[in-house]
């Protein structure tokens, strides 16, 4: 269900850019307005987000941790795995950001040959997904060549170690490649794991198919159905500087790419891509784990009035006494205290 | 409205802000003029019917694919000639074929290759092998010497 609605978004998606440009004369609507809108709701939606989780009070340490919490000096202290101070916490997050390290702790269990529990490392997933993310990083750098002019020195870099295999002309790009089998082994791991599908939902496949589409349809055009590359840079630059033009004759291969590219942009602040700003946010990681060194009070507290034990013997000392309750101190070693009402 | 942690949200909020719109201010939002090629060589302008090998839309947008092929045929396969689809007869080569009337590598070449982001010293890589007509390019010569010496 989710997958057929999903992938009947993304074909709808590509035949509107195809029939809005061949044969709607949409041309501008697709190559102007849409990306614009996009870039104003993947801004304004992104900020909006990140803003909206920075309104929702942290008092509390919760961290998730995965080793050994600071305590005496002989026991051995897992810093990045269970974090005590900023320091360590900054370098937490850095590996989850820059490397998946909870991903990379992936393991899974099963009951083999009947009665054994084992647990064994799954590094697959951890592995697709830094390849696609590296991957996805370097295609859009790349495509600052395409924003800019003149290009920075960092994407000629890109663009030769990309493509130093230099095989045929235009030059195959590494990335291309495995950024393709890379979201293709997302979709099949959840299509084919029973547990993932059955907790796979429609936002869970839309994302992989659009980024799929967005992935052949730019490897389609750089490679088979060739488009005037001097126009297409005519159309971004024009955007860029807030000066659209859309020249006459690039192919619908480019504009239905670019759909894509600004439906991506534009869904992103709404969906689970989100991630990329959560994981910043997410107090389960960028908290240290200080609760046994720093006393964290609830900074909301409500003043709350107290009625002490001692207090409450004040009181009633003297009907205490005269009930014959024990009380802490007599009624002669409080004289003061007793003459209140 | 209360931001928690508003420091580092904000700064964060920040850094996401210039990264995102580095086009934007790297360009400081001026118009730039397209590639604008230059055909206006001496061949070309004697030409009665200015044609090239193909249509004008396909080879700009095929012509690394073609000069590949005939790389291919010709290194590979010893081919020397090919048939256009009109049944003119060219020779495979860069620099007797295409550069007889492109003469004007910075003119026509450079500018839309620039344009478009290719890196001038290694891409397209066809010029440190080939040499450039009217430049002096020594290592390159040697190469292509080599190259025609062992025909």
């Amino acid at each position: 269900m989710g997958i057929k609605f999903s992938l009947v978004a993304v074909v709808g998606l590509i035949l509107a850019a195809y029939i809005g440009v061949t044969a709607a004369g949409l041309s501008h609507f697709f190559g102007v307005s849409m990306p614009y809108l996009a870039m104003i709701l993947f801004l304004g939606g992104f900020v909006y987000r990140v803003l909206k989780w920075g309104r929702a009070p942290v008092p509390f340490r919760i961290p998730t941790t995965g080793g050994q919490e600071k305590s005496l000096p002989w026991i051995k202290h897992a810093k990045f795995d269970n974090p005590s101070t900023k320091g360590q916490t900054f370098v937490r997050m850095a590996l989850e950001v820059l490397l998946f390290r909870s991903l990379f702790r992936n393991t899974k269990f099963e009951i083999e040959k009947g009665h054994k529990l084992f647990y064994q490392w799954e590094k697959w997933l951890w592995l697709a997904s830094l390849t696609f993310h590296y991957c996805f990083l370097v295609i859009l750098l790349r495509h600052l060549r395409f924003f800019t002019e003149p290009v920075p020195f960092f994407v000629h870099g890109l663009e030769g170690l990309d493509g130093f295999l230099q095989v045929g002309l235009p030059g195959i790009y590494i990335t291309d490649g495995l950024f393709i089998l890379a979201v293709t082994y997302l979709i099949i791991r959840r299509l084919i794991i029973p547990q993932v599908r059955y907790i796979s939902l429609p936002q869970d496949y839309f994302p992989l198919f659009l980024i799929l589409g967005i992935g052949l349809t730019g490897i389609l055009t750089r490679y088979v159905y060739k488009v005037d590359l001097i126009k297409v840079k005519t159309l971004t630059m024009g955007l860029i500087s807030f000066h659209p033009v859309i020249p006459a004759g690039i192919g619908p291969i480019f504009f239905i790419h670019f759909a894509l590219v600004c439906t991506l942009f534009a869904y992103f602040p709404f969906s689970k891509l989100m991630h990329a700003g959560g994981i910043f946010l997410s107090p389960t990681r960028n908290l240290p784990n200080d609760s046994r060194i720093k006393r964290h009070v609830n900074p909301w507290n409500y003043p709350v009035k107290v009625h002490s034990y001692a207090e409450y013997e004040d009181h009633f000392r003297e009907k205490m006494v005269e009930a014959g309750l024990p009380v802490d101190k007599e009624l002669e070693e409080a004289p003061s205290a007793s003459a209140k009402p | 409205m209360k931001i928690y942690d508003g420091k580092y949200i904000l700064i964060g909020l920040l850094v996401f802000g210039v990264l995102v719109t580095f086009p934007l201010w790297f360009d400081h939002g001026k118009a730039v003029a397209p590639a604008d090629p230059s055909i206006k060589t001496p061949v070309i302008e004697a030409m009665m019917a200015k044609h090239c090998i193909l249509p004008k839309d396909r080879m700009i947008t095929e012509h690394m694919k073609l000069l590949n092929v005939w790389r291919t045929q010709v290194v590979r396969y010893g081919k020397t000639v090919y048939v256009a689809p009109g049944g003119e007869k060219y020779d495979m080569s860069l620099e007797t074929e295409c550069f007889r009337c492109h003469s004007n590598k910075a003119e026509f070449c450079d500018r839309c290759h620039n344009y478009a982001g290719l890196d001038k010293a290694t891409d397209p890589y066809c010029f440190s092998c080939h040499v450039v007509p009217g430049e002096k390019n020594p290592g390159a010569g040697k190469v292509a010497m080599v190259h025609k010496e062992s025909k």
